[in-house]
């Protein structure tokens, strides 16, 4: 019996290499067009990619940066002070917007129904308004309409004026506030707009993660004497972190791809650094590409830090 | 978001160089630019938008102002039709890559002309004649007692980012060593809006802008100009450095108002004027330059009357001064530097010839 050749036009091993091997060398070639077209038209236009600039003096100002900077430094350090005022948004983000989001989300689980229902209200209400009207309320409306000068509000240890808030034994030296701790309002605002708005969506995911723990588990434990704080802390919660982080993460992910909208409430991140960067410069394709690979890298930090984490909260199978 | 913004823009300009290829240039007023717009019947204009006597929208969704009547001089002079413009509103940062990608065919935008946005290193501009000379300004309330940029050292300045203003008032601080914050806005309404709700000390632009702008607070006799002035602001229209018989057909659509005002040719009185060129063949200059003879329309890859469509369409440039910023409008702003040049001033045009 002579052995059956399949013919390799129907040869199941072949035929995706092929498929696969045709479409990846297409999609390369495009590539390749594309980029050696954008280079050659960069060429012609004299705006070939380089990176020069950066170490020209930046001539213009910041308002308020972490790292010290004047009008003299170079571009690059103007674009740092930018991502370090970023991080340190997004850093305070995280953590207030965790907090504000975990209280939230437990809430709705509350045996309070007035505590519970508020919780749902603010949920809706804040997922469904778009964050940059949300960022525009809370700098015009709220900060912008906050008394100055010696009618501020003045609560123990802490003063709200409409040039900032000012933390640690506030004084008021010649009609200015002095303390150790001040705080923009362009600062203030964004935080506040971030925290509330991410908070929102992170109620949610600790909810659909509270209600994944079976109801059983809240039985046993207060069969066992437990109170409800120490049934949520020690059994619930616990297994819950198993649904809630690989969702957190995601949130965490939008917390700080949305810091980008600070120049809508006047804060100097990273984005309206480059922004007056591009302007000055002209450097469109450069500028953008910092911009890109700064908000990349910043991603996949977070994405990495979560995954470290959600393997520590996982079922360990021994 | 704002990123995506952004990248709106900066994507269709990353893919119109990716895909652009090499443009073809064979004859003398090959122009694809003009080509484009004549096969569109449109003509697509950046403009700010939000600017009283500048470009501002009215109440039934047309747009006026002393930019938006160069847009309409030029449509005239290429499609016959001042009506046939499409307006973009742009903001001081989206203005230059709306441009480069060739979203907008022309930016009459109050755009400061400077070396590095006409140089081809750097935003590859290239402007039309100026037709506003302008310089900055400072705007405080007559409250505060801040009467000269020195009483500002220390304290909050409202600025619009992307513009040549943020670098001037840098460099004017820093000459008087005074420390300063700068606050910044993307748009001009947030930039205003937060110095009327007293963040700043001081907002900081073109003097013609803020008294523009003034125009429409609650209460503009509580704000006034300092009278410093931080630096020269010519305001030109621009077009790209990409398509040159296209910059030079605007840059002379530019000219041919200022020379209409100069040879007393007016909205009312052009068609009299045209009669009057035909019938008397020694009046050489006049009939050049209303296309009655001579073919500078041709050389431009434009009709031999666009001079007299232009004119037709929108007066001649101190007209076009008087109706938008100056007497005939709210701004009441004095000709001062844009007077022509027989009366003192830098308006002046090259002859057509």
């Amino acid at each position: 019996m002579p052995a059956v050749v399949t013919p390799w036009w129907r040869n199941r091993r072949l035929i995706p290499w092929l498929v696969q091997g045709g479409v990846g060398l297409a999609l390369l070639v495009l590539i390749a067009f594309l980029l050696g077209n954008l280079v050659r038209n960069l060429a012609a236009a004299g705006l070939l990619l380089s990176w020069g600039w950066l170490d020209n003096p930046a001539g213009f100002d910041l308002s308020e940066t972490l790292l010290p900077f004047d009008a003299g430094l170079p571009y690059w350090r103007a674009l740092l002070a930018g991502l370090v005022n970023t991080l340190r948004v997004v850093l305070a983000g995280l953590v207030g917007a965790t907090v504000l989001g975990t209280l939230v989300g437990v809430a709705s689980f509350s045996g309070n129904g007035l505590l519970r229902r508020l919780a749902r209200i603010y949920v809706e209400l804040i997922r469904n308004i778009p964050l940059l009207l949300q960022l525009l309320f809370w700098y015009f409306v709220v900060f912008l309409a906050l008394p100055g000068g010696a009618e501020a509000i003045q609560l123990p240890g802490v003063v709200l004026a409409k040039s900032g808030l000012y933390l640690g034994r506030p004084e008021l030296v010649n009609g200015v506030w002095q303390a150790p701790l001040r705080l923009t309002v362009e600062f203030s605002a964004l935080l506040t707009g971030l925290v509330v708005y991410t908070a929102a969506f992170i109620a949610e995911v600790v909810r659909g993660g509270v209600a994944s723990v079976p109801s059983g588990q809240w039985e046993a434990s207060r069969s066992l004497g437990f109170t409800p704080a120490m049934t949520l802390r020690r059994i619930v919660l616990p297994q819950a972190l198993r649904v809630i982080v690989p969702a957190l993460n995601s949130q965490y992910i939008s917390l700080a791809k949305n810091s980008s909208l600070a120049v809508a409430c006047g804060f100097t991140d990273l984005y309206s650094v480059a922004e007056t960067t591009l302007n000055q410069t002209g450097r469109a394709v450069e500028v953008i590409l910092i911009l890109l690979g700064s908000y990349l890298l910043l991603d996949l930090l977070i994405s990495a830090l979560m995954n470290g984490l959600n393997g520590l909260v996982q079922l360990k199978e021994r | 978001m704002a990123l995506l913004r952004r990248l709106a823009f900066a994507v269709p300009l990353l893919a119109s160089m990716a895909l652009a290829g090499c443009a073809s240039n064979d004859g003398a007023v090959q122009s694809q630019k003009l080509g484009a717009i004549k096969a569109r019947d449109k003509l697509i204009c950046g403009v700010e938008g939000k600017l009283p006597g500048f470009s501002f929208v009215n109440p039934d969704g047309s747009y006026t102002g002393l930019d938006v009547d160069v847009c309409k001089a030029v449509a005239a002079a290429v499609l016959g039709d001042p009506a046939k413009v499409e307006y973009r509103d742009l903001n001081s940062s989206e203005r230059f890559a709306a441009l480069a990608s060739g979203e907008v065919d022309l930016l009459s935008r109050n755009t400061t002309f400077t070396l590095s946005r006409d140089a081809a290193g750097g935003n590859g501009l290239s402007f039309a004649p100026p037709v506003f000379y302008d310089g900055q300004g400072v705007m405080a309330p007559t409250a505060s007692g801040v009467k000269r940029l020195a009483d500002l050292a220390g304290k909050p300045i409202c600025v619009e980012t992307g513009t040549t203003t943020e670098l001037n008032l840098a460099d004017r601080m820093r000459e008087i060593k005074a420390a300063y914050t700068p606050l910044k806005f993307q748009t001009s309404d947030q930039t205003y809006a937060a110095y009327l709700q007293g963040r700043c000390a001081a907002v900081t632009s073109d003097r013609s802008q803020l008294a523009a702008k003034r125009t429409s607070f609650p209460d503009p006799a509580a704000h006034a100009l300092l009278p410093d002035v931080l630096s020269k602001e010519p305001l030109a229209p621009a077009t790209t450095n990409a398509d040159p018989a296209w910059a030079d057909a605007v840059r002379w659509v530019v000219f041919a108002l200022m020379q209409a005002e100069e040879s007393g040719i007016s909205q009312a009185s052009v068609d009299a004027r045209v009669a009057q060129a035909k019938a008397d063949t020694n009046q050489a200059d006049l009939r050049r330059f209303l296309g009655v003879e001579g073919d500078f329309g041709k050389h431009l890859g434009l009709p031999p009357d666009f001079v007299v469509r232009a004119v037709k369409a929108v007066g001649n440039y101190g007209e076009i001064f008087e109706r938008n910023v100056g007497a005939g409008s709210q701004l009441k702003l004095e000709r001062g530097l844009n007077r022509q040049w027989k009366d003192g001033g830098l308006i002046y045009s090259p002859p057509f010839r």
